[in-house]
């Protein structure tokens, strides 16, 4: 029953498309990764921005991404079982304040719990307010946004200004330990063979070296475990007979009640792990920082409630959303040149989606396409560096960019966002 | 009597909340060692000469224009189910350029005032145009999607005050936009001071009250009195049956959006003409968000979401006293968002109560002690209101 969406046989659309998207959503996976890896050299190879696939870039995109992940995750769980949850932003910005607040007293670990403890405080709140009180998803979560900003700062200016750790209004003292971290031996550390190879700039092959020193190379233990997170997510809520009842309440409430399943329970349950796993998403914001400071998130949640919608409200393409956006964070972070390359990669993408159209008659969204292709380009041999107020919305305006393109073929749970009253409907 | 009946218990529920949401966060402050009733008393006291305490109400007035402005902005999509959350990002990027348009011209007064206010109805309108093209092109949730354009605006606002706007001096504090002329500038309303015998306070009170009530009075009207009022409030309620009556609905997203930007593009007006004649790096902010409290507070309604920024500006007022008596300013916060929480949960209970008597088919006794029962025709957003007036029918 939990494995019909995947296993229907789509009808065959030509041996080309048949063998870029057969075989399956993981062969999929593998091309279009293969092709991004592709693109993604010759774009470097003609722009000599060797940041874009550079191992730096690449460790700060899967720290980066980390976050954002988590609190797509987080909205998995929560939208899955049919609660809208905008409030991640909120339970994020908790869960920064309770891993700053644990970590300085007793150290990383500490850390991870105080803000899963606090993230999943946000959830209950956002679960006693949606699920028993029937208040609207959204206007909750935005009051609970609001509420947490408030409470952080209530919270910093009551334990950190006179704190003789340090701190302030605005951040916390230094996490006192930082989470073990660990290289593969002889291609990442020692010898470093990958590093090697990602000095040389070969087309493809630096690259490739690039992206895998860069996920293999000083990565911290709890990174591996919160990427881990995804396949058990999977596993959790499509594989058990809980993750079946828990989607149930997604789907069709009603009918999941009039099982036996505990639809006021589940959404209780999800909506906690949700923000729980918000909460996990700001212990890492510290973790990079090694410090509590007000703003972390910086919209971090929201990105990962795009990625979430981005990823078709599944693991794996919530994971695709959250390496998309946390990479060009990451970009924008360590080179401000390397973002004007984006406008290359711009460029030739919609060039390629001008041509398609243009094949299909498509004359009008062709041309927009092609105009557009045009002025990136332009724009790609004129700009060197972007000022730095522009560089900084470069994940939100990709994420917006993608969602406007891929937001149409998309299914979300189909009872998301509506109040479930019991014997009301 | 009648108007009473129905008005009371609406307004039952929304000071129910702020009863509640006062306690909760007098608990919370108790629970961490901060003594509620202290700063309650500080938060009440306006100064012992007549002038202090004018001045007070004036820093009231001032703070609460543009809180009712973001109010109403965000109420305008709220009503037909949308969510501008992007209202932040809109006037952000609005007063800026406006800021900037007014300072590069020089022309007679009333004009010059006329194209500042113009300038940045238009940006924050386009700026919320995108996201209304966004969503009824492309799908693209405009929760989401408004939330982007906030940081692409601040972001761009950012830019173009320290680079192509800039008219402060390289190496000055604060980085500004160039001053506006005195053409430009909105002359205060203090002779009202005079004419009522009080003392006139050193602070001027905003010019711009006066279109701030002219605007409230017009959304109200095109809200409650015109046919696009009634196609909003039908989208809002049913978009199928909206539909099915002959309404545009993505006619209705995009000129809904308009609408919610072009007044969200007034909120950074008051402070810009009235006071700081310049957009700065240190300039109001979070007022977008703040709005959609007072919008829900206020039930989406002008008169309403005018008290309820009266409210939020009172508590405002609080955080320079609390600062300088020592106290943790943020307190004001938090009594904020929990009374965003608390009104919520009661428009919800009230409606439920209200629902479960129509249903029931039990008139309301007159003046029932229960939250807010008959809230029927008083709550606007939630879109079962009409579902109970027929199954009261039915029953």
């Amino acid at each position: 029953m939990s494995t019909v969406q995947t296993t229907q046989a789509p009808p065959s659309r030509g041996p080309i498309t048949d063998l870029l998207t057969g075989g399956g959503p993981v062969r999929r996976a593998l091309w279009l990764a293969l092709g991004g890896l592709v693109l993604f050299s010759i774009v470097r190879a003609i722009s000599g921005e060797n940041a874009l696939t550079s191992s730096s870039t690449m460790s700060a995109a899967l720290l980066l991404a980390v976050p954002i992940g988590l609190a797509a995750l987080g909205g998995l769980f929560s939208e899955r079982a049919g609660v809208v949850n905008i409030g991640l932003e909120g339970m994020m910005i908790l869960g920064t304040w309770g891993a700053g607040f644990a970590g300085y007293q007793w150290g990383w670990g500490a850390a991870l719990v105080g803000g899963v403890l606090f993230g999943a405080l946000g959830g209950l709140l956002h679960a006693l307010a949606t699920v028993t009180f029937g208040v609207d998803h959204v206007v909750s979560g935005v009051a609970i946004n609001i509420l947490a900003a408030g409470i952080v700062r209530f919270l910093s200016e009551l334990f950190y200004t006179d704190n003789p750790a340090g701190g302030g209004v605005t951040q916390s003292p230094p996490v006192s330990s930082k989470p073990p971290s660990f290289s593969l031996p002889v291609l990442s550390s020692g010898p470093d063979l990958l590093g090697d190879l990602e000095q040389k700039h070969w087309l493809l092959v630096s690259d490739a070296a690039g992206v895998l020193r860069g996920v293999t190379s000083g990565v911290a233990i709890v990174t591996i475990l919160a990427v881990l997170l995804i396949p058990v997510t999977y596993l959790l809520l499509w594989r058990t007979s809980f993750g079946l009842r828990l989607r149930s309440c997604g789907e069709n409430p009603a009918a999941a009640d009039s099982l036996g399943v505990p639809v006021y329970r589940m959404k209780y349950i999800a909506v906690i792990i949700s923000g729980g796993l918000a909460g996990l998403g700001g212990v890492f914001l510290v973790f990079i920082a090694g410090i509590y400071r007000e703003n972390q998130t910086n919209g971090r949640g929201f990105i990962g409630l795009a990625a979430l919608i981005f990823g078709n409200w599944r693991p794996g393409g919530l994971a695709a959303g959250a390496g998309l956006f946390g990479f060009s964070d990451a970009l924008q972070l360590r080179s401000r040149t390397a973002v004007v390359a984006l406008l290359l990669l711009v460029a030739l993408l919609l060039a390629v989606l001008a041509i398609r159209q243009v094949l299909r008659q498509q004359l009008l969204a062709g041309g927009i396409a092609a105009v557009v292709a045009v002025a990136a380009f332009v724009g790609f041999l004129t700009i060197d560096v972007l000022p730095p107020g522009i560089v900084s919305f470069t994940p939100h305006l990709t994420t917006l960019l993608v969602l406007s393109l891929a937001s149409q073929r998309l299914r979300m749970p189909q009872a998301d966002g509506l109040v479930y009253r019991r014997g009301e409907s | 009597m009648n108007r009473l009946r129905r008005l009371g218990p609406a307004l039952l529920a929304p000071v129910l909340a702020v009863v509640v949401a006062l306690v909760i966060s007098s608990a919370v402050m108790a629970a961490l060692a901060v003594n509620p009733f202290d700063v309650f008393g500080v938060m009440l006291d306006f100064g012992e000469s007549p002038t202090q305490q004018v001045t007070a109400m004036v820093v009231i007035v001032n703070r609460a224009i543009p809180l009712f402005l973001a109010g109403l902005a965000v109420a305008i999509a709220f009503r037909m189910g949308l969510f501008n959350i992007g209202v932040e990002g809109q006037y952000r990027l609005a007063t800026i350029v406006a800021a900037a348009a007014g300072a590069a011209v020089s022309l007679p007064a009333p004009l010059h005032l006329g194209l500042i206010i113009v300038v940045a109805v238009v940006v924050a309108a386009i700026w919320a145009g995108i996201v209304a093209v966004l969503k009824v092109t492309r799908g693209v949730s405009e929760v989401i999607s408004s939330i982007m354009m906030n940081f692409i605006a601040l972001g761009i606002a950012s830019y173009l005050l320290t680079g192509p706007f800039r008219g402060s001096p390289e190496g000055a504090s604060i980085i500004a936009t160039a001053d506006i002329p005195e053409s430009g500038q909105m002359p205060g309303l203090n002779t009202i001071f005079d004419v009522f015998g009080l003392a006139n306070p050193p602070r001027q009170l905003y010019g711009f009250l006066i279109i701030a009530v002219l605007v409230g009075v017009g959304i109200a009207i095109l809200l409650n009195r015109t046919r696009f009022g009634f196609d909003l409030k039908a989208s809002g309620m049913s978009p199928s049956a909206a539909s099915a009556s002959g309404v545009n609905a993505r006619g209705m997203v995009i000129k809904t959006m308009l609408l919610s930007g072009a007044v969200a593009g007034l909120i950074g007006l008051p402070d810009l003409l009235g006071n700081t004649h310049s957009y700065t790096t240190d300039f109001t902010a979070g007022l977008g968000f703040l709005g959609i409290a007072v919008a829900l507070l206020g039930r989406n309604k002008p008169v309403g979401i005018a008290l309820a920024a009266l409210l939020f500006a009172f508590l405002d007022r609080a955080l320079v006293p609390l600062q300088i008596n020592d106290y943790p300013s943020s307190v004001v916060t938090i009594v904020q968002g929990t009374i965003v929480l608390a009104v919520v949960i009661a428009n919800e209970i009230a409606r439920r109560v209200a629902r479960k008597r129509a249903a029931g088919g039990t008139a309301a006794p007159a003046g029932g002690p229960s939250t807010g029962d008959g809230s029927t025709g008083a709550a606007p957003t939630p879109p079962p209101g009409s579902t109970d007036q027929r199954q009261g029918a039915q029953a």
